[in-house]
């Protein structure tokens, strides 16, 4: 006990002493929250939409008919009541959904008016506000169609609901993005450069002929970032709740529990990193192009997984931050608890016991 | 003669593939001496060395270190011997006190031993002054010094040296030597590898290394006059000469 306290203090000289490093690992989640905040935009194409059908006459076939041609939405109309609404978004299969008054075709007829309800999952703002376009520009395309054929003019109210970020705030999704790439590059980028670092300076040498224990420098190591780690965490929600408006909807103890669980994975990876480089260059190479490359681009962050091909939307599953961030999704925006999300923390334990057993064997062999 | 074992290898070989790096090397090493373990590049050095400290396993044949098994009892070794090796390896961004006292804490000596001894080893070496300077400040010379010192700051049976003077200025060199005689005399069994022939005259006795064999093992003095050579440099010379391995 007293060796790994020694160790871990020397472990925090190392890293207190490169103030560069330290100012780039305290200060990056701070830019990137407010970059990724405002700047992305992207189109969306097969978006899952439901539609709830209260009315089931000859309008609202054709409306529905048109969606259904639409390139930007694939359509599900098994729903039959608003709870099941509900229930679609939490588990994220829809994006969207159309909900039609009943009685549409007569109140059209009768008086000249109708209701349309668009909901839409804002947790990813621009997606959500490119699908409640996409779906309005169909509607009112039907309708001067109609008032072209008729003297009284047809008014199709389209009314919109955004669920969970009523002011489509970007926040809401790049909140949880950067959450996920900033602790996944901090936990494996850095325990594995200064593993490896230890084996570049021939430092690794002389603990492994001292008494102390391979695993206990290793536990030495990942003790510091993950402190580091922590006080992220604190900063990026800090900053989402009090700078960028951002409420926490569900219990914070079960975002920091997931958030640990999600730490515990990046540093088992980081770990397996360092035992199959040797140098910090590559360490810092596999971290840089095996990490923070596919989590920018598949984890869903920055990019929807939907409007992927195929291979890429599976290769996706192998990327830890994509779970994270559905759970985290899941926890701060929807307000979901442990129920919601017991698959995606299966995954990140599953992952976690991978990557420690791979590492556990390399280390052997090395040894 | 009545003197204490404190190393022994019988056969001790290290394989890698076809490739034998180190081959039945059968010596021992007498306690409180300082014994010398020459060889050119590639004749092995590093590799058997690797096997007394237990990093790494013999292919086959035995040795005891401090009269522990290499196979089985690899931690009781550890906390036995000290260890510097070829490349400078403290750290760089902790303090001279700070490097005392994390290797103190790892080998498990309390925080009153390490206080005392660590000043008593600053003392020893002048480096009042540097005592909280960072390492990457200290010119080489004392880097190595002080490496030494933290070597065997734990009070090791044995401390094994691999080239600890290499890139070092004469002077430097001549102090470093001193340090090892005094560590010697205090009881520690010094086992040094090492390029300098000069320094090889410095030891109790020698083993000379070619090819993953021991070609000759004596004292200095022995070594020259079976050989007809005024020097270890020409002992050297004519037992490497048939060497088929090397850079």
């Amino acid at each position: 006990m007293k060796q790994l306290l020694t160790f871990i203090r020397k472990e925090f000289h190392h890293i207190l002493r490169d103030t560069r490093t330290m100012m780039v690992l305290l200060g990056l989640p701070i830019v990137q929250l407010l970059i990724f905040g405002f700047a992305i935009t992207n189109e969306t194409r097969n978006s899952n939409i439901a539609i709830l059908d209260n009315a089931k006459d000859e309008v609202t076939q054709k409306i529905i008919s048109r969606m259904e041609s639409s390139r930007y939405f694939d359509i599900d109309r098994s729903l039959t009541s608003n709870q099941q609404i509900e229930s679609a978004f939490k588990t994220g299969k829809i994006k969207l959904a159309v909900v039609f008054q009943q009685n549409f075709q007569n109140e059209l007829a009768h008086a000249n008016k109708a209701q349309i309800q668009l909901i839409a999952d804002a947790t990813d703002p621009n997606q959500a506000t490119t699908l409640v376009n996409y779906a309005s520009s169909i509607i009112m395309d039907y309708q001067s169609e109609l008032n072209q054929q008729n003297n009284l003019p047809y008014t199709i109210n389209t009314e919109m609901r955004m669920l969970y970020n009523p002011e489509l705030k970007g926040a809401y999704s790049s909140v949880p993005g950067v959450m996920g790439m900033i602790l996944l590059l901090i936990s494996t980028m850095m325990t594995s450069i200064s593993i490896v670092r230890e084996k570049e300076m021939g430092t690794m040498e002389i603990l492994l002929v001292s008494p102390m224990k391979p695993m206990l420098v290793i536990l030495s190591k990942a003790i510091p970032y993950f402190i580091v780690s922590l006080v992220n965490i604190a900063t990026i929600l800090l900053l989402s709740v009090f700078v960028l408006g951002m409420p926490i909807q569900g219990s914070i103890f079960l975002l920091i529990a997931v958030t640990i669980l999600y730490l515990l994975c990046a540093l088992s990876l980081g770990l397996l990193i360092s035992t199959v480089t040797n140098s910090q260059l590559a360490a810092m190479l596999i971290s840089l192009l095996g990490l923070l490359l596919p989590v920018v681009m598949l984890s869903g962050y920055a990019f929807p997984i939907a409007n992927m091909p195929l291979p890429l939307q599976v290769i996706s599953n192998i990327v830890p931050a994509k779970w994270y961030i559905i759970m985290v999704k899941s926890v701060m925006i929807k307000g979901m608890g442990f129920a919601g999300i017991w698959k995606e923390s299966l995954i990140i334990i599953g992952m976690t016991f991978f990557f420690l057993f791979i590492s556990v064997k390399r280390f052997k062999v090395r040894l | 003669m009545n003197k204490e074992i404190v190393i022994k290898t019988n056969k001790l070989t290290k394989k890698f593939g076809n490739f034998i790096a180190a081959n039945e090397l059968t010596f021992e090493v007498y306690k409180g001496e300082i014994f010398g373990f020459l060889g050119a590049n590639g004749a092995g050095k590093t590799t058997a060395m690797k096997m007394l400290i237990g990093i790494s396993k013999p292919s086959f044949g035995d040795a005891k270190i401090a009269g522990f098994d290499v196979y089985k009892q690899t931690e009781q070794i550890k906390r036995n011997i000290g260890y510097m090796s070829q490349k400078f390896s403290l750290y760089e961004d902790l303090t001279v006190k700070e490097n005392v006292r994390l290797f103190g804490g790892i080998y498990g000596l309390s925080d009153k031993e390490i206080e005392s001894k660590s000043e008593e080893l600053i003392n020893k070496l002048g480096m009042q002054q540097e005592a909280d300077k960072l390492v990457a400040s200290l010119p080489l010379g004392w880097k190595q010094k002080l490496s030494f010192s933290i070597a065997i700051f734990h009070s090791p049976k044995i401390v094994f040296l691999d080239e600890p003077t290499g890139g070092v200025d004469p002077v430097t060199r001549r102090q470093f030597w001193d340090m090892i005689y005094e560590a010697a005399h205090n009881g520690i069994t010094v086992f040094v590898t090492t390029h300098y022939m000069d320094e090889a005259e410095y030891c109790d006795r020698v083993s000379i290394m070619v090819d993953g064999v021991i070609k000759a093992l004596d004292s200095p003095k022995n070594l020259k006059s079976e050989n007809n050579a005024k020097s270890m440099d020409e002992v050297f010379l004519i037992l490497a000469r048939g060497a088929k391995r090397g850079e």
